[in-house]
């Protein structure tokens, strides 16, 4: 794995750590309250914060999966490094795509 | 056979061999090197293995007993011993020359990888430098440079097993080393050497090697180590 490979990873954890923390703390917080699915669209449509924090997720977690399923397939396929990189690029994609279509479903729709 | 007998399987051949039987007289205070040496002067002078110095200094002996890799001149036969049988293969990850004996030039080419030599740019003109024994720097150093190049870390590494480029442990051990050496004239030589692509970041920290090192140094925690200032470089700019 590449320097920046190693850093990118590491920072994405860093950044990833506190996020699944609030996302966890307040979706338990959320569903003891009682809170249907339409209450919770109604406060997360047009927030901007919580539209933030989770594009800040998804961009964190195709850099970070991405990463580390490259790992996996160099390390324990062996396959070639042009098809891991390859295959990491596609999977961070695909990650993006749904990702960031998930949370315009939810912030902006 | 006699209860005083031990069972032997040694590794016989290259990459293709087999495993071939041999019965040698238990006697006490017996190493895995005592066993290899006897089968080596009694019973088949074809058998090859390597070793020099015979009290754990020189890093020669090394090989795999029972899926372990271990330095067999320091290591007694009854610590390993599995209902009276003891399997000896050579180190894994390394090529076989020849039954026991493998072929440690990779080992050593990925010490040079590492940058794991001194450059310094002091001449004999020069007074000494003045390195405490209290620095932080100095007592850094010290985790790694009591290794003896045995290999043992890098037979029992599955990063290096895994990745033909991986510098592995005893390399990057000795980079530690280099990097907080005050005399050093080039720590940053030693960060770009280790930061590329099979260097410090491809370390899972699995601690293979400070579980198997025969002379209990931490390899794992030196990577971590090199880790930690390679980020700091690379965030600085200095490695980009």
């Amino acid at each position: 794995m590449t320097l920046r490979a190693y850093v990118l990873q590491r920072l994405s954890a860093a950044l990833m750590a506190p996020l699944v923390i609030v996302h966890i703390v307040v979706m338990i917080i959320a569903v003891q309250g009682g809170l249907s699915a339409a209450e919770i669209l109604g406060r997360t449509q047009g927030s901007w914060l919580w539209g933030g924090f989770y594009s800040l997720f998804v961009i964190a977690a195709a850099i970070h999966a991405s990463v580390g399923v490259a790992n996996v397939i160099e390390e324990w396929l062996g396959w070639s490094r042009a098809a891991a990189v390859g295959i990491a690029h596609t999977l961070a994609l695909v990650i993006l795509v749904l990702g960031l279509r998930a949370v315009y479903a939810v912030v902006v729709v | 056979m006699p209860a005083s007998m031990l069972k032997v399987q040694i590794w016989r051949g290259e990459a293709q061999g087999e495993f071939r039987d041999y019965e040698v007289p238990r006697q006490d205070s017996q190493t895995i090197l005592d066993v290899v040496t006897y089968i080596q002067r009694k019973l088949d002078p074809t058998l090859s293995y390597r070793f020099a110095c015979r009290v754990g200094m020189c890093g020669s002996c090394a090989m795999t007993v029972n899926g372990r890799p271990r330095w067999t001149c320091r290591t007694h036969i009854s610590r390993v011993l599995e209902d009276g049988f003891v399997r000896i293969e050579p180190l894994r990850n390394l090529p076989i020359i020849k039954d026991l004996a493998t072929d440690l030039v990779p080992f050593f080419e990925k010490w040079q990888g590492a940058r794991g030599r001194f450059e310094g740019s002091r001449t004999r003109d020069d007074d000494f430098s003045t390195v405490l024994p209290s620095e932080p720097r100095r007592a850094a150093a010290s985790a790694a440079i009591e290794c003896i190049n045995c290999a043992v870390c890098y037979s029992a590494c599955d990063v290096v097993n895994w990745r033909e480029e991986y510098l592995g442990p005893a390399a990057l051990n000795r980079a530690w080393a280099a990097y907080n050496d005050e005399r050093d004239n080039n720590p940053l030589g030693v960060l770009k050497a280790v930061a590329a692509g099979g260097g410090c970041g491809s370390c899972h920290a699995h601690q293979s090697c400070v579980e198997h090192c025969p002379v209990e140094l931490n390899p794992t925690e030196s990577i971590a180590g090199l880790k930690r200032v390679s980020l700091q470089a690379w965030l600085k700019g200095d490695l980009r």
